[in-house]
């Protein structure tokens, strides 16, 4: 019999019961809540009278929502009555059914999925859901992590459990030296160029390779981050000496005879040799340039050194519409260079790309420069007040804001423009997050993916720019 | 939940890939914390010239005559042909609400993304996946003939067009049978409340640390 992958075993951990139709229940260790997927959940149990089956497996905070800006006030500050309410109802509920909570003035709030990995309350071996869809960011510490709808929040909320069916195994391997200049965001970038945002539909991912166990645990984090994006509901890596170094003593994380207990479980969180996969995709590291997206969905992308692409010599015509669609969308024409399409705003941040490492990489990029006068603005969001506070420790915000950038407070911000950061229609903007889609960053909005570097070459120089001749040669630091 | 047994109605063809939820209903609707209401601004940016916001008397809003929605030949459409991977992107079960609160009770498309397909059968609206030449030629019949319905029987698996053409589905036992009695899927796993406790005792004995 063929070995088990890391997901098989995730899965079969976590099996409560099998039905003969093959539905499953599996059981869900940690959820994590936020205000915009919870209040529907909630007001459910309420309606039938259930209760929390265990108040200590969720985790909540709130980041959709939440300014970053004048954030003395708190909940109540928030000048939007809607998203106040929305940010109060997730507090009541919180307080109603005993559930843990890092509210907006806590230095621990922040978004989900950088506040729970940095707490320790995702641990290897753990099945981790929330209303995100970018819950599959998880992964990356050997967890089986994924998002799931306001339905299954209340499902797991009052049975601990969730009703699914196994997904196919795919392994996505990224082998070779990872070049200088290119980021966990640009492999991830490469690998929804090569497979598409509907290539992993119906799968689990496991990223692996010599250049994923390169990566640190921040970097695979980007990478699984945006599994979804490449259409899989969860994305993960196996857990290694880096994945422990990691975990070792934070808040949630296990203590004293636990701790060892916990770290010998987790040896056997990787796939066995023999272990088959559904599918294999395998990519060259060496291959991989800094990534630039240049239309309405992320599997839309350049590299940097490319040009926008020619519908005209696209053969599907469904997709060749969809080009013409999407660059009429982006106001960019075909051929264009990648490196003189200018921007009008930057922003650094997200679940993707706003823990303390895509900080320093943005700021050692900023660090004695000015952002381009042609750019209106240029925000630095963290992930978390615990990456706020390291940040500033470190000086950070202060290149940010001496190179012109704003440095804010921490939440979700402009990757959805829930909250009053966003893009005014035909605005185009360097973006670190995770979606391109129309309207996304602010209805007419233009959003291109980067990485934190190369976002931050492109606010000094005015329009994307190859970050790896950047720090060499252009925008010399004064 | 509504059950989904029958149905019959007039199909209105969305002709782009990989429409993804924040199309179906844009961020600033996502605020309300309620479940209903959200049908008037199903695919905003699309339908209304102008910028939405939530409360707003859609009434007095300018409809983009372009958008096949505001077709008259479309009005009170509620099947909707889409193409590949509908419903991509973010989790929000808004967008499946959005669909349903529109009138509609089923989609068909060649393939849907994960969460959105997962999403729709907890609302009682019917996701259909038929192969990429079937839905093709749904989209050409649908746009040669004004008032094209469809028949839709969940118990049979099949779509059939007004020539009495029909097209079987495949679509999971389980989902199909919480679908066709409107059933809860909370009241179902509750029925396997010892095989969870029994579960959870051997998980907390195994990995305490999960449980502190």
């Amino acid at each position: 019999m063929a070995g088990k992958t890391l997901y098989d075993k995730l899965w079969d951990a976590h099996l409560v019961h099998e039905s003969d139709d093959g539905s499953c229940l599996i059981y869900i260790d940690r959820q994590l809540v936020h205000e915009v997927t919870s209040p529907q959940a909630f007001e459910g149990l309420r309606l039938t009278g259930r209760k929390v089956w265990r108040t200590d497996a969720n985790l909540a905070t709130p980041d959709h929502n939440v300014p970053t800006t004048n954030r003395a006030a708190g909940v109540a500050g928030i000048i939007d009555p809607i998203s106040r309410l929305q940010v109060e109802t997730l507090d009541q509920n919180c307080a109603d059914f005993d559930i843990p909570e890092f509210t907006m003035d806590d230095i621990r709030q922040g978004i989900v999925h950088v506040v729970s990995p940095e707490q320790g309350a995702t641990l290897p071996g753990m099945t981790l859901v929330c209303g995100d869809s970018h819950t599959s960011t998880h992964g990356a510490l050997g967890a089986l992590a994924h998002g799931v709808g306001t339905s299954e929040v209340e499902h797991v909320l009052a049975t601990q459990c969730l009703i699914q069916k196994k997904s196919k195994n795919m392994r996505v391997s990224v082998d070779g030296q990872i070049p200088f200049g290119v980021t966990a965001k640009d492999i991830v970038l490469a690998i929804i160029g090569k497979i598409g945002t509907a290539g992993g539909t119906g799968y689990a991912i496991e990223f692996a390779g010599s250049a994923i166990r390169d990566l640190s645990v921040e970097g695979r984090m980007t990478v699984c981050n945006m599994t979804i994006e490449a259409g899989a509901r969860a994305g993960m890596v196996a857990v290694d000496d880096k994945t422990i170094e990691y975990v070792k003593g934070r808040p949630f994380s296990p203590k004293g005879d636990d701790w060892g207990n916990a770290v010998a479980a987790w040896a056997d969180l990787h796939s066995d040799d023999d272990a088959v996969f559904d599918c294999e995709v395998t990519l060259d590291a060496a291959d991989i340039e800094p990534q630039v997206t240049w239309g309405t969905s992320p599997e839309m992308v350049m590299p940097i050194s490319g040009s926008v692409p020619n519908p005209e010599c696209e053969l599907d015509s469904v997709k060749r519409t969809g080009m013409e669609r999407a660059l009429e969308y982006i106001g960019l024409d075909a051929d264009t260079p990648m490196n003189e399409i200018m921007i009008d705003k930057v922003f650094i941040g997200s679940c993707t790309n706003s823990r303390i490492e895509d900080l320093r990489a943005a700021a050692a990029v900023a660090k004695g420069r000015k952002v381009a006068s042609s750019v209106v603005l240029a925000m630095v969001v963290p992930g978390s007040g615990l990456v706020k506070q390291q940040a500033e420790a470190e000086g950070l915000d202060k290149i940010f804001t001496d190179a012109g950038f704003e440095w804010r407070e921490p939440g979700c911000s402009m990757c959805l423009a829930m909250n009053a950061d966003r893009l005014e229609p035909g605005e185009r903007c360097a973006s670190t997050s995770n979606r391109n889609f129309e309207g996304r960053q602010g209805q007419g909005g233009r959003t291109h993916l980067v990485s934190p570097q190369m976002a931050a070459a492109a606010a000094v120089a005015g329009h994307f720019v190859d970050v790896r001749d950047f720090v060499n040669t252009i925008g010399e630091a004064s | 939940m509504r059950a989904f047994t029958q149905h019959k109605g007039v199909c209105v063809p969305l002709d782009r890939p990989n429409v993804d939820t924040d199309a179906i209903i844009p961020k600033q609707f996502l605020k309300s914390i309620k479940r209903s209401g959200f049908g008037v601004n199903l695919f905003d940016a699309w339908r209304y010239l102008d910028h939405g916001e939530p409360g707003q008397d859609v009434s007095t809003r300018q409809l983009n005559p372009d958008f096949v929605l505001n077709q008259s030949r479309y009005a009170g459409a509620s099947v909707l042909l889409a193409r590949d991977n509908f419903g991509c992107g973010s989790s929000r079960e808004h967008a499946p609400w959005a669909l349903e609160d529109y009138g509609f009770r089923s989609v068909i498309a060649p393939s849907f993304a994960d969460i959105f397909y997962n999403n729709c059968f907890k609302n009682g609206l019917l996701p259909i996946i038929l192969d990429a030449e079937s839905v093709d030629q749904l989209f050409s019949e649908s746009a040669d003939s004004e008032g094209y319905a469809l028949e839709i029987d969940l118990g049979s698996q099949s779509v059939t067009t007004p020539s009495g053409e029909k097209f079987d589905f495949a679509i999971d036992n389980f989902r199909k049978h919480c679908l066709l009695y409107g059933l809860d899927d909370i009241g179902l796993t509750l029925q396997h409340v010892d095989a969870i406790k029994i579960f959870e005792a051997k998980h907390r004995a195994t990995s305490p640390w999960l449980f502190s």
